[in-house]
């Protein structure tokens, strides 16, 4: 049977690396092994070893989870913003959850 | 003793981390009003403060996601977030264990609360005690409200919630101060980041400085989320301050900043 989406379980992830150093270390030492540690669909762990913050939002990641994320990826607030944006763009509207983009894919909000 | 001290505070993280790429003209007001709020908070001479905050997986996570929680250590740790980012220096800050004790132990009578004897600081705390208590030498006791992950609690339970704080602290020998950190619009952490309801706001602030109980916990989790965002959820912490404190609400300030991402506010309330 086809593995349905875990939001979850991807939100896990996120947890864990965030707030646990050595999860940290880890991650950076063999991401993709410390990934079989989670129940996972293909696309979750795709977007993950790809860090690819647009689909990982438009997944339904909470921003409070990707934000640290994206910050230990190396991508700046202003970059963050652009690629959940970006993702919307290339991957649709938000999936799940209540972090949902609001405005127009044009308009550009931060910083007014 | 009893309750001593009542406030509210936002707790956007960009209120640290981008200080320095903020207008002056617009940040230094802000700051002003923080000051004039820990001012406030000194002459009251609290023993402890409780900081009602709505925390961001810091420590909680859906796994077993409590509504409501209390610490109850004789220390905690923050920031949690990456130092470089917030500007604020990672430390320990001083709890009290055996105060938090008898204060859940007065709070259980009314409302069920989660006791952590651990428990790491987030911006929603890390921030507002940044300015509220920079030597860190005052004992803080976190209080927690879920505001991140749905279902949750309804508002007339964060009233509750503030209710007993309140009873709890008035029948302790202590001095209790209490700041409710959180909201009010603002779509963080999304591509909407910035973007601010500052008629929503002040309707909120209204309706709060007024005590309006009533008007307070009229709003649905529907209407908050479509004209305050998902952030807006955190009115909880400020629903919480005014249940406990009864009285009157005094605005130091407000005035959105998007740089900061959040109307950015700072108040007293009056103890009645």
């Amino acid at each position: 049977m086809e593995k349905i989406m875990s939001l979850y379980q991807l939100q896990k992830v996120f947890f864990e690396i965030n707030r646990n150093p050595a999860i940290q270390r880890r991650a950076k030492e063999d991401f993709a092994g410390l990934l079989t540690d989670y129940d996972l669909t293909d696309e979750e762990r795709d977007a993950l070893l790809k860090e690819d913050i647009g689909l990982l939002y438009v997944m339904g990641v909470n921003g409070q989870l990707l934000m640290h994320f994206a910050a230990l990826c190396g991508v700046g607030w202003s970059d963050y913003l652009e690629k959940m944006r970006e993702g919307t763009r290339v991957y649709g509207p938000v999936r799940a959850g209540v972090y949902t983009m609001t405005t127009g894919l044009n308009e550009k909000v931060a910083g007014q | 003793m009893s309750l001593v001290f009542a406030g509210v505070c936002s707790h956007a993280p960009g209120i640290t981390s981008r200080a320095e790429i903020a207008d002056p003209a617009l940040r230094d007001p802000f700051y002003a009003g923080l000051d004039q709020l820990r001012e406030a908070l000194e002459a009251s001479k609290p023993d402890t403060l409780i900081v009602v905050a709505g925390e961001h997986f810091g420590n909680f996570f859906m796994n077993n996601m409590p509504a409501f929680a209390l610490g109850m250590g004789d220390y905690y740790e923050g920031p949690i977030e990456d130092e470089a980012f917030l500007k604020i220096k990672r430390r320990r800050i001083p709890g009290n264990a055996e105060l938090s004790y008898r204060l859940i132990k007065a709070m259980m009578n009314e409302i069920d609360v989660t006791y952590c004897e651990e428990w790491k600081f987030d911006h929603g705390i890390a921030v507002p005690l940044h300015f509220l208590t920079p030597r860190y030498d005052l004992a803080v006791i976190p209080a927690n409200i879920n505001c991140q992950g749905p279902p949750l609690a309804p508002l007339h339970r964060a009233w509750a919630f503030g209710e007993a704080i309140r009873h709890a602290a008035d029948a302790l020998p202590e001095r209790i101060a209490l700041v409710g950190t959180g909201g009010i619009s603002h779509w963080p952490c999304t591509p909407d980041s910035g973007k601010i309801n500052e008629v929503w706001d002040r309707e909120f602030l209204g309706r709060w400085t007024s005590n309006d109980k009533a008007a307070l916990l009229s709003y649905t989790d529907e209407e908050t989320y479509r004209d305050g965002g998902q952030g807006a959820f955190e009115i909880r912490t400020f629903i919480s301050v005014a249940g406990a404190a009864g009285g009157k609400g005094n605005l130091l300030h407000y005035a959105p900043i998007p740089i900061f991402a959040v109307g950015c506010t700072a108040a007293t309330m009056a103890i009645v």
